[in-house]
């Protein structure tokens, strides 16, 4: 029963960093006042990044970087549009996942001889121990090898929060994302920090991806990502738009996917369609259960015109 | 005015001009502002003063003209440039953050920091406490903005501006929001500043407080220069009609009110907000027959909740509405309008009139269902245009003739006179006008203010709500008064108290 437990808490970490990772980026896009709906997108480009360059260097760091620049880079599309041209940020956002799906699809076919599945990469990203350097070991303590991935999370968390709120960036992320108007007027360039935020967003949802395909598994596949991205939006609400909260909310998530691994192989006899449905079931009720009542960033999905009343 | 030599002046514009697509805001206004004084900017709505300042401040180009800063030409691209040359604006609608603290506030755009862009929040407040102890700006720093009341969000944006070093204040109708004791204070406040030598623009179209509180000031009529004068030297009713261009009378004259039996009854109303906090708070009010009942209170004590409720927009969560004896609470707006009342709404682009439908169909928004103007559910467009040529012509909406021009292309007096002529129209027991006035010039406004004691002398009941203390004073038969969501005091207009009604709207004890 005990190894159950440690096992259900390894796996909830192994899948909680992409959701994490994402989801940061949801709230810093957010909380500058542009809504993310392409997250899954940016994750789907950085999946197949990190795949592609961790097969191609046979260096799983380089891979992750070079997915966070890929989110990055289909998340500046989604500034211009949003930002710039004021469109509506859902429609750009949905956009943008498709983009992302069919770019990194047919990006795949092209590195990997027509095939939709990358091959898999020779070094995945390490877990903690093996990062340090330290032996395997046995028992209770071999609980703490957690995924670098997950580590990497967690830091960000607190980097995060740490800028958000005890910094002139922070504050001015957050001005912005309230009352734009009153930013601007004091000098702030509401564009310029909008376009940083989405840009960061893009980042992070990047690293999301690749903490999918280079620590979860270790290929590309075009349903490696599958929703990751939209759970991640959720845990963003759930979590008040805050980094502490959303990384919460994700860890309520992955538990409940570890969960349908678990309860998959174990004695109790349940589908394994509606075991698998148990994150997405969640998902939709967290939303309509807290949506409700949360309370977004004032000017969440406003695009900001000078001069408007 | 005096001759340029040997004053110093701290603003200067010349020859100011600004369109707005082919619409010209602003055709060569100038204004000179004498350093260490308060000047007040006078006109009507839509005259063209805070466009003017929004050029000082940056947020507009001009199209022509020069701006001098302390004797200097500049060129002021942007706000942060405005702030660099010391001016500082205090904007109509505040631009506060309000989950933000006060010192927040203060400090966004201009953080002290120590190490990689942490902010030293302590040495802030310093600041803060300092200038809030010299200039008499009470302000709670911790407290968030959310939180504290209209008066102290407006001593924030002062301090703001003076945290960033402004020698020049501009005050965007500083007094709109605010109690007369709170009006009070600002003025000892703006005196304060300009005797430190700084220099205070005041925009604004009530004269009694530009008598009360400026040295200098200078009018605009539909983006026109008019005049400087020194306010010391003319009288307000002078001051009226250099903004208006024409003779008005500033009182409103009306029969004493002889009011019938109970109209409209509210009995321990309740009513909560969409986030479940309660607005209106066991409120009790009753309006007779042949007399106008003014509600008079600060923006935000539940009067929008209190309409929407008896208007059937949003439930009430316990208590009961009556209109002639038949209760309405919790039924539907087409209940309530069946049962004989009609509202002016507060915002008419939102709630009046369907901007893109024509004059004639907003004159039959509320009744197109009913002979003669459909039947069958087929609508009858003679029908519907000849009763608005009527309404046009007795209510004189203008331009004569304009049936069928979209309700979007009338002026806003113009928008209200439709509004009016229709609810009138519809033969109500009571009338309820919110802020009837709202953005009006003052001829429509003495248009508005006739029409309501009409209505009055025809029998009816009227409820006013409005945020214009002077106007509740001027045309209502009785006062009631609203704070945190439940009415207060009430007694008769005539020989009431400013003071008294003031301290009541600022939640001061009944006597």
């Amino acid at each position: 029963m005990a190894s159950n437990i440690f096992l259900a808490i390894t796996i909830t970490f192994m899948y909680a960093a992409p959701l994490i990772l994402t989801a940061l980026g949801g709230v810093v896009s957010e909380r500058s006042g542009v809504i993310n709906i392409g997250l899954e997108g940016m994750m789907v480009m950085g999946a197949f990044t990190g795949a592609a360059v961790g097969y191609y260097t046979a260096n799983p760091w380089l891979g992750f970087l070079a997915a966070g620049l890929a989110g990055g880079a289909l998340a500046l599309l989604h500034a211009v549009a949003s930002v710039t041209f004021k469109a509506n940020q859902t429609i750009s956002g949905v956009a943008l996942n498709f983009i992302g799906q069919g770019l990194a699809l047919f990006l795949c076919r092209l590195f990997f001889e027509g095939a939709t599945m990358s091959k898999t990469v020779p070094n995945p990203m390490p877990k903690l121990f093996g990062f340090l350097g330290l032996p395997q070991v046995d028992g209770i303590l071999a609980q703490l090898n957690v995924d670098m991935t997950f580590i990497i999370a967690v830091l960000l968390t607190v980097v995060i929060w740490f800028v958000m709120y005890r910094t002139k960036w922070g504050l001015r992320l957050r001005a912005v994302g309230e009352h734009p108007a009153a930013a601007d007027t004091l000098g702030v360039n509401v564009y310029a920090v909008r376009y940083a935020a989405v840009f960061i967003s893009g980042i992070l949802a990047g690293f999301g991806g690749a903490a999918q395909s280079l620590a979860v598994v270790s290929l590309f596949t075009p349903t490696v990502i599958s929703g990751q991205g939209f759970i991640a939006m959720a845990a963003v609400i759930f979590g008040k738009w805050t980094p502490h909260g959303a990384m919460l909310a994700c860890l309520i998530f992955a538990f409940a996917q570890a969960l349908v691994v678990l309860l998959g192989g174990g004695a109790v006899q349940i589908s394994p369609q509606l075991l698998s449905m148990l994150p997405y079931v969640l998902t939709i009720l967290v939303l309509v259960l807290f949506v409700g009542k949360a309370v977004s960033p004032k000017a969440d999905g406003v695009p900001y015109e000078k001069g408007a009343r | 005015m005096a001759s340029v030599a040997d004053k110093e002046y701290a603003v200067q514009m010349r020859g100011i001009k600004k369109y707005f697509g082919s619409f010209c805001a602003l055709n060569g206004v100038q204004l000179d502002v004498e350093k260490g004084t308060i000047h007040a900017l006078l006109g009507e709505n839509g005259a063209g003063k805070s466009t003017l300042m929004n050029i000082l401040y940056g947020l507009y180009q001009a199209d022509e003209g020069e701006i001098l800063i302390n004797g200097r030409p500049e060129n002021i691209k942007n706000p942060a440039t405005a702030i660099k040359l010391g001016i500082g604006m205090v904007h109509q609608h505040f631009m506060l953050v309000e989950p933000f603290t006060v010192t927040q506030n203060i400090m966004l755009g201009m953080e002290k920091t120590r190490f990689g862009g942490v902010i030293d929040e302590a040495s802030i407040r310093k600041d803060v406490l300092e200038l809030s102890e010299r200039y008499g700006l009470i302000v709670d720093p911790d407290a968030k903005i959310e939180d504290i009341s209209v008066g102290m969000q407006q001593r924030v944006e002062i301090l703001k501006a003076l945290y960033r070093g402004a020698e020049i204040l501009i005050l965007d109708e500083p007094t709109a929001v605010l109690t007369p004791q709170e009006i009070g204070e600002l003025i000892e406040i703006m005196r304060k500043l300009a005797s430190d030598g700084k220099t205070v623009i005041i925009i604004t179209h009530k004269l009694g407080e530009i008598k009360k509180s400026a040295d200098y000031c200078t009018i605009i009529r539909r983006g026109v220069y008019i005049d400087t004068v020194r306010v010391e030297e003319v009288d307000e009713t002078s001051l009226a009609s250099m903004m208006v261009g024409r003779e008005v009378k500033l009182t409103v004259t009306k029969e004493k009110a002889d009011p019938g039996e109970v109209i409209l009854e509210i009995d321990g109303l309740t009513v909560a907000d969409s986030r479940g906090i309660d607005r209106v708070k066991d409120l009790s009010l009753q309006v007779r027959r042949g007399e106008i009942v003014g509600i008079a209170g600060i923006d935000g004590n539940g009067q929008q909740e209190l309409v929407e409720a008896i208007m059937n927009m949003v439930p009430a969560k316990s208590g009961t509405i009556t209109v002639k004896g038949r209760e309405i609470q919790n039924r539907t707006p087409a209940q309530t309008l069946a049962a004989g009342v009609s509202t002016i709404p507060e915002d008419r682009h939102k709630h009046g009139l369907v901007l893109d439908f024509s004059v004639a169909e907003n004159f039959v928004i509320e009744n197109f269902r009913q002979a003669p103007y459909s039947s069958h559910g087929i609508l009858d467009h003679k029908a519907i245009k000849e009763h608005a040529a009527q309404l046009i012509e007795k209510f004189d909406v203008r331009p004569a003739g304009c049936e069928l021009n979209p309700a979007r292309g009338l002026s806003g007096g113009n928008q209200q006179k439709l509004i009016i002529a229709r609810e009138v129209d519809n033969d109500p027991d009571i009338l309820i006008a919110v802020q009837p006035t709202r953005g009006l010039d003052v001829g429509a406004i003495e248009y508005v203010h006739k029409a309501l004691i009409n209505v009055r002398d025809q029998g009816k009941a009227v409820l006013l709500i409005s945020l214009e203390l002077d106007e509740v004073m001027d045309v209502s038969d009785r006062i009631a008064v609203i704070y945190d969501g439940t009415i207060v005091d009430s007694f008769d207009a005539e020989g009431a108290d400013e003071n008294h009604i003031g301290l009541m709207m600022a939640g001061g004890k009944r006597k």
